[in-house]
């Protein structure tokens, strides 16, 4: 099980958490002037990181509070935890993110 | 939501009520061990959800009625009149005995709401949304260890901290009234598992230690 540091809260289970997906994914700006195929890439189409892997978190049973997380896909270590709105940290250069060069 | 229906006579409604927890009533009697580990439940206190920017105007008027609003994650404000509980930033939870209720003869409700006016931030009464056991003891730490994760040894959870976290699974909010007393608050709909999950856990405790 992993244990994540809420920003609020601090070290909790991951049981208390839920996933939310790809981080930093921004609303079109103007949806009306996307064809069918783009604005089914913004709702669907998601990366498939292998390495550091940018992705929202909710606290669900605790603050109830969104933030963001850089996760190393392959090993699982969590790189670093930052507010939402806030710019992707670097991603620290590791054995699973350099063996594959599979960062995007 | 102010408005809360008020019966002519308070008796009539509190005799028509049935707490979450309360067909298990017998059975915590019999399940608490003396000297060691207890459990009862406290029904129908009032319960007042606050969502309310702290640094904010409205923050400071709503503080003023509950006695302060906790700062930080485990922070408690208050007294024995109304405790005031930390969900998260911009969320509290307001814990005040039944009386306090305003279709008792209380006013918590109507001062909350009329301290929050027209600002933005909510103030909804959650009475009937959870329920809250008591668990006291010197074995109650052993007993909640077997389902919460958090490191609940004195020198991390003190006394007069409260932690939203999952206890046997199930979300609920812990609150550490004394040395080894403890208030659980799971919602309605939890609090027959809840009880009989801590049931269990107390069981052992019944039987004389293994040397």
């Amino acid at each position: 099980m992993l244990l994540i540091s809420c920003p609020n809260c601090g070290p909790r289970d991951e049981t208390e958490f839920h996933y939310g997906g790809q981080a930093h994914v921004a609303y079109p700006e103007n949806p009306d002037a996307l064809t069918d195929r783009q604005w089914a890439e913004y709702l669907f189409y998601r990366d498939n990181t292998k390495g550091a892997f940018a992705e929202r978190w909710v606290h669900s049973t605790g603050c109830r509070q969104w933030f963001n997380m850089l996760r190393d896909t392959v090993s699982y270590d969590i790189q670093a935890i930052y507010k939402m709105g806030e710019p992707r940290p670097d991603a620290n250069t590791t054995a699973a993110t350099t063996s594959e060069g599979a960062t995007k | 939501m102010a408005e809360t229906a008020t019966p002519a006579n308070p008796e009539t409604l509190r005799a028509a009520r049935r707490s979450p927890a309360s067909h298990l009533a017998p059975t915590f009697e019999s399940g608490s061990v003396a000297g060691t580990v207890a459990l009862k439940e406290i029904p129908f206190q009032t319960m007042v959800g606050v969502r309310v920017d702290r640094a904010s105007d409205a923050g400071a008027r709503l503080a003023s009625v509950t006695g302060g609003l906790p700062a930080a994650c485990g922070e408690v404000s208050g007294d024995e009149r109304a405790t005031t509980l930390w969900l998260g930033p911009d969320e509290f939870l307001v814990v005040a005995p039944e009386s306090a209720h305003d279709s008792l003869g209380g006013d918590l409700v109507r001062a909350l709401v009329e301290a929050l006016g027209d600002d933005p931030g909510q103030v909804v009464d959650l009475s009937a949304n959870r329920t809250t056991f008591e668990l006291s003891g010197i074995r109650a730490r052993d007993v909640l260890e077997k389902g919460c994760s958090l490191d609940l040894h004195p020198r991390a959870f003190r006394t007069g901290t409260a932690l939203a976290t999952e206890i046997g699974n199930i979300p609920a909010m812990l609150l550490k009234t004394g040395e080894d007393s403890f208030r659980i608050f799971p919602r309605a709909s939890f609090a027959d598992f809840l009880g009989r999950w801590l049931l269990d856990g107390m069981r052992e405790f019944a039987s004389p230690e293994v040397p």
